[in-house]
């Protein structure tokens, strides 16, 4: 389960000074980043232009670009369900519905108590037994509503 | 003592194979049974996960599938000395499913243990990087060129001329680019090898950077497959313990180094271009061809970029050699294609074989029909961008040239199939949606027309003015075929316009009209 640290200038510094030395260090030092505070704030962006001898437009318009980033910590627990064709083809938006429902946000929201972030993710590599989804790192596949809603249940506790 | 080995790839643990493996563990303690369980990648047999195979001097005999609460059972029935079970499949290289393949690409997947260089040696592991060395680079590009080998990422472009073409640059920095950004829908294939068989893709990758003089490569991995990037930084680091990698080589004297790099969630990333400039660590847009990758790559240096499953198959070329591989397939299709079988599918996995097989051998005898038992609907093949296709086109064979004929593409090799419940103006509407959602931006046919395209899908299923709302989409979608920089929006229209016309009727009004224009 995700612990993030607070935000300071200095540790994120300390972070970019680990990655800028690497080729095309951008989008490491932006993994290390959301690894360490849960995302990548705005105020890093300018940190890492320095670093990297770039312009702070580059910055922004890399971290805005891949959907990966995120601007604030999501929940304690991410849920990442599967809405590509092979799980369309196998009952995924019934699946959909029903967290919307149970959890009561939206894809891409964060419920209330902060305890899940509910994300689309377009294919785990888990065709072959859709509908999938991916709760942290953990994977599950083959979902039924019965263990879909274990599963609900699980990434709230 | 005996060996049990259950699979660690992220397919068998999405169905609870870490769960199986951990009651074994605990089954076989409480019982004092002498036991060493090995961790291996998939078979590729997914339905069966979690598969449980048990040593025997005849081989492997598999029992699936295996969730927790059946361990003490089938330890009680005799597992470890293969006694029969409801669950047991025989010997698992005699099961049909697998035997009636020809695995060269994944000839070691599920048989070894990801994460043991020795494993690998012992199954061949590095013969074709020692004759590479022994042949030189020179000879080394002639064999890949001799084995007919096309990029297996989608293009088709053949990888031997792409290595030719980058060996004949001057020499200078230049980077072997592996392309693991594997985000089609109902493909699974590089995530299998990544996990299943990591050490032969670092061959092959090697054997690329000595033939064109490459001292450098880079992986770029989709973010999605956490399991991946661990199997990958653990072969890598065991490939520099040994020698294989680093300043000399497998003792030959030439230096080659790689690591992997995580993209970020951007499908596009997946093209070659857009690829490059994302590891340079910039947005992940498109260029502009010319220049080739191979001429102006990775750092505006001279690039091989090549799929997984194309690097992973040059070890057995150079082994066995460009003609053994060249003479399966047919027509301009050589070798063996990984296929995989997902969506609505009753025996979904992967399944290699020689080009050449029809469609619906696969779905309905291979794939064994749908999942939920109804009727096959459309199939789609080869990812987002790729056509669907009815049942009455189930005898196009699996081909390149072939599935170009009859209006699609093979991509990456993944068959997706859905049932009678489908509705296919949803799915024409969801081709534009996700074309909208991960374009890069840069050309306006994609970043505009599908937008544009979802809001007249949106219309045409409302009812509203629906013929002339066809006539504008058919018109978008030839704007964006013809007009995109790359293939996600030049084969967005490829989902949408094969729906339109095999699957007129979910179209409303449009099947007459379709009918006279044809």
């Amino acid at each position: 389960m995700p612990r993030y640290e607070p935000w300071t200038p200095e540790r994120a510094s300390e972070i970019i000074a680990q990655h800028q030395h690497e080729k095309g260090a951008t989008l490491p030092i932006l993994h290390a980043l959301q690894g360490v505070f849960g995302c990548v704030p705005l105020d890093a962006e300018p940190l890492i232009a320095d670093a990297l001898n770039i312009s702070r437009a580059e910055v922004h318009g890399c971290v805005t670009f891949y959907h990966d980033f995120r601007r604030e910590p999501g929940g304690r627990r991410t849920l990442k369900l599967c809405l590509a064709e092979s799980c369309q083809a196998s009952g995924v938006r019934a699946l959909e519905k029903r967290a919307k429902e149970k959890l009561g946000v939206n894809m891409g929201g964060t419920t209330a108590d902060r305890r899940v972030t509910l994300e689309p993710v377009y294919c785990l590599g888990l065709c072959h037994s859709s509908p999938a989804a991916m709760l942290d790192n953990e994977v599950y596949g083959a979902l039924d509503e019965e263990q879909f809603d274990e599963l609900l249940r699980e990434a709230q506790s | 003592m005996t060996c049990i080995y259950i699979s660690r790839d992220s397919g068998a643990l999405c169905v609870g194979a870490e769960a199986t493996a951990k009651k074994f563990r605990e089954e076989a303690e409480a019982r004092g049974l002498d036991v060493e369980i090995i961790r291996t990648g998939a078979r590729g047999m997914y339905w069966l996960e979690p598969l449980i195979e048990i040593e025997t001097p005849q081989g492997r005999v598999g029992y699936g599938p295996a969730k927790a609460s059946d361990v003490p059972d089938l330890i009680d029935a005799g597992i470890l000395e293969a006694k029969p079970h409801d669950k047991c499949i025989g010997v698992v290289d005699d099961y049909p499913w697998l035997k009636n393949q020809t695995r060269l690409t994944f000839a070691r997947c599920g048989i070894v243990d990801p994460r043991s260089l020795a494993d690998y040696q012992a199954h061949k592991g590095y013969e074709g990087l020692k004759k590479a060395i022994q042949v030189g680079p020179k000879a080394t590009v002639e064999e890949v060129i001799t084995s007919g080998l096309r990029g297996r990422g989608g293009a088709g472009f053949p990888t031997g001329i792409k290595w030719r073409t980058v060996a004949e640059t001057p020499p200078q920095q230049k980077y072997i680019v592996c392309n693991a950004d594997e985000g089609d829908s109902g493909t699974f294939a590089d995530r299998m090898i990544m996990e299943g068989d990591p050490f032969v893709l670092i061959e092959g990758m090697t054997i690329a950077g000595l033939a064109v003089g490459a001292t450098y490569g880079y992986i770029y991995l989709r973010s999605e497959y956490p399991h991946a990037f661990e199997t990958l930084n653990i072969a890598i680091a065991e490939a520099r313990k040994a020698g294989f990698l680093g300043d000399n080589v497998a003792g030959s004297g030439l230096a080659y180094d790689m690591e992997v790099r995580l993209g970020a969630g951007a499908y596009v990333c997946g093209e070659e271009t857009s690829l490059l400039d994302s590891l340079e660590g910039k947005r992940g847009e498109v260029r502009a061809k010319p220049p080739l990758p191979a001429h102006v790559g990775l750092f505006g240096q001279p690039s091989v970029i090549n799929n997984v499953l194309s690097l992973a198959t040059v070890p057995i070329i150079m082994s066995d050699g460009g003609e053994y591989y060249r003479d399966f397939g047919m027509g301009k299709s050589r070798g063996t294609m990984p296929i995989q079988l997902a969506g609505n599918i009753k025996h979904g996995g992967l399944y290699e074989t020689a080009f050449g097989i029809s469609l619906g051998e696969l779905v309905d005898e291979v794939g064994g029909g749908t999942y939920s038992g109804r009727p096959v609907r459309a199939v789609q093949v080869g990812g987002p961008l790729g056509a669907y296709f009815p049942r009455e086109k189930f005898d196009t064979p699996f081909d390149y040239e072939a599935f170009t004929a009859a209006g699609g593409l093979i991509g990456h090799g993944g068959v997706v199939v859905f049932d009678d419940t489908v509705d296919m103006a949803l799915q024409a509407r969801f081709a534009m949606e996700f074309c909208a959602i991960e374009s890069c931006g840069k050309c306006t046919p994609c970043r505009i027309g599908s937008a544009r395209g979802m809001e007249l899908m949106d219309k045409i299923m409302a009812g509203e003015e629906r013929e002339s709302n066809l006539a504008v989409l058919e018109d978008l979608c030839d704007t964006m075929k013809w007009g995109s920089l790359c293939a996600l929006g030049g084969f967005a229209p490829y989902p949408v316009m094969s729906a339109l016309h095999h699957f007129p009727e979910d179209f409303g009004a449009a099947k007459k009209r379709l009918q006279a224009a044809e």
